[in-house]
């Protein structure tokens, strides 16, 4: 499943869930696993440069 | 104050009631609390005494008032967790780190306020209310152990008992100036304490110096507490300090503090060199796809049935959780190990890594940005960007007081030392205390 399927399935079925406060959360999510998708010690990602710019600030942490 | 309990100087009756009256007169405002255990405290003060008198002195624990966070089952009373969905019926049994304590001699003085389930760093959402910095009425204490730090901060409890899954132990030990240390994974029991991310949960000690956190952690473990428990390793006296990215978004004072901090070590004979971690910028995603599943696993049939009772920035971010694919879950397994290893790489030959604890002082409560350096930033980011990494990797890591800001606000000094030497980490702990020689802030 590619990043955006994932992310549209997602708000469709928050949307579903009547959770409409999820969404913006979701996007944060995300642009969050676009980043760890991308990391170079990823064994799927040897092609992709190694990232030095901080997440976003409004991506979710723990 | 052990040895005047052990000597008959004064009472664990005495003691006890001097740590009730300060919850009364002190707790309206501040909130630290769930459950004052005023009977049961006074039982177990004047069996204290009873076998004080007789000569069955069990060791500095014995008559020392503690408190608990209201995540951990305590017998006989509720663990709340802070929360409208957990029920209220009285848990069967103490949890074994509260069993252990309580074997040790200490007295259960009463159940600490934290964030809702622990998953938050503020302790503002909380079924309880807030709960707020002893300093600053206005500020949070830091969480999500926010009750324990401030009923140690206050002298309402002489330790408290937290948990640390992101830094819930040590951003509040922080943000009131005191010591708390998270141990090495796995190294003290979970049973009997509300789980938020079984793979990054830890319990620990939020004490006033580093040699009672020694005696709380060696307790906890169920080991003796006899004489000679003090420092147990030679140290080079040599730090690594991993400045890339830990250092890139930190507040104006507790740059300053901490900084000065690290000259009086350098000037007491330390060495202190930057010792980076490699890949450290993906910590917060790392943790994010670890956490964010596994709370959900945890929380998944109370969601079902109750997600409308949970405070509403807790059940997102649980709802959160059920969205990761198990494929990114996977991923960020791959990066734990990852940064465990260069975790393991920065400490090479030092005595153990050096960095603040907590990059802004206590935020103020409400708040959900906070600005560094003309950059406005998310406070819940910024309270975890110095810590979580240890939850993913394991490592022992503590956090010790080392000064104020010129606002007044107490700043913490980050020790990580290598995975099973918690026993060493300490005396790492206490040979900085020793050489940064503070007066606690409150």
């Amino acid at each position: 499943m590619t990043g955006d399927d994932w992310l549209d399935a997602a708000k469709a079925d928050a949307q579903r869930r009547q959770l409409p406060a999820l969404e913006p959360l979701l996007e944060a999510l995300a642009k969050a696993t676009r980043q760890l998708r991308a990391a170079e010690w990823n064994l799927n990602a040897a092609s992709r440069p190694t990232h030095d710019a901080d997440p976003p600030d409004d991506a979710p942490t723990t | 104050m052990a040895a005047a309990i052990e000597s008959g100087e004064v009472s664990v009756r005495e003691v006890v009631e001097t740590a009730l009256h300060r919850i009364e007169t002190l707790d309206v405002g501040l909130n630290a609390f769930t459950l004052v255990m005023h009977n049961s405290a006074r039982v177990a003060a004047a069996h204290a005494d009873t076998e004080i008198a007789a000569g069955r002195y069990r060791g500095p624990l014995h008559g020392i008032p503690i408190s608990i966070k209201d995540l951990i089952d305590v017998a006989g009373v509720p663990t709340t967790a802070a929360s409208q969905v957990t029920d209220r019926s009285p848990a069967g049994a103490d949890a074994p780190v509260v069993a252990r304590l309580k074997d040790a001699g200490a007295i259960l003085i009463g159940k600490c306020n934290l964030h809702e389930f622990a998953f938050g760093t503020t302790g503002e959402d909380s079924a309880f209310g807030p709960t707020r910095h002893p300093l600053d009425a206005n500020r949070s204490p830091g969480g999500s152990s926010s009750g324990s730090a401030v009923s140690v901060a206050t002298g309402m409890a002489t330790a408290s008992v937290g948990t640390d899954t992101g830094g819930s132990i040590r951003i509040p030990a922080a943000a009131c100036g005191l010591v708390g240390l998270k141990p090495t994974f796995g190294e003290l029991p979970g049973d009997g304490i509300v789980p938020l991310g079984p793979s990054l949960d830890h319990v620990g000690p939020l004490t006033r110096c580093v040699a009672d956190a020694r005696l709380m952690f060696t307790a906890m473990g169920g080991a003796s507490l006899s004489a000679g428990s003090g420092q147990t390793t030679p140290l080079t006296r040599r730090l690594g300090c991993p400045r890339p990215y830990f250092f890139d978004q930190l507040d104006d004072g507790v740059r300053a503090t901490f900084e000065q901090a690290l000259e009086r070590l350098t000037d007491d004979a330390w060495t202190v060199s930057t010792s980076p971690i490699r890949h450290a910028r993906d910590t917060a995603t790392v943790c994010l796809h670890l956490l964010l599943p596994e709370a959900a696993a945890v929380h998944a049939s109370s969601l079902d049935r109750h997600g409308a009772t949970y405070t509403q920035g807790v059940r997102l971010r649980l709802e959160m959780g059920r969205y990761v694919l198990a494929e990114d879950y996977a991923r960020a397994q791959r990066g734990r190990a990852v940064l465990t290893q260069t975790v393991d790489d920065a400490l090479g030959d030092h005595d153990a890594l050096v960095l603040p604890s907590l990059a802004i002082p206590a935020p103020r409560l409400g708040a959900d940005t906070v600005e560094i350096a003309g950059r406005s930033v998310s406070v819940r980011n910024v309270t975890l960007r110095l810590t979580q990494l240890f939850n993913a990797t394991g490592h022992p890591a503590m956090s010790i007081p080392c000064g104020l800001t010129t606002g007044g606000l107490p700043v913490g000094l980050q020790l990580v030392g290598r995975r099973s030497h918690t026993a060493q980490l300490l005396d790492v702990a206490e040979a900085c205390e020793q050489s940064l020689f503070l007066q606690q802030p409150t």
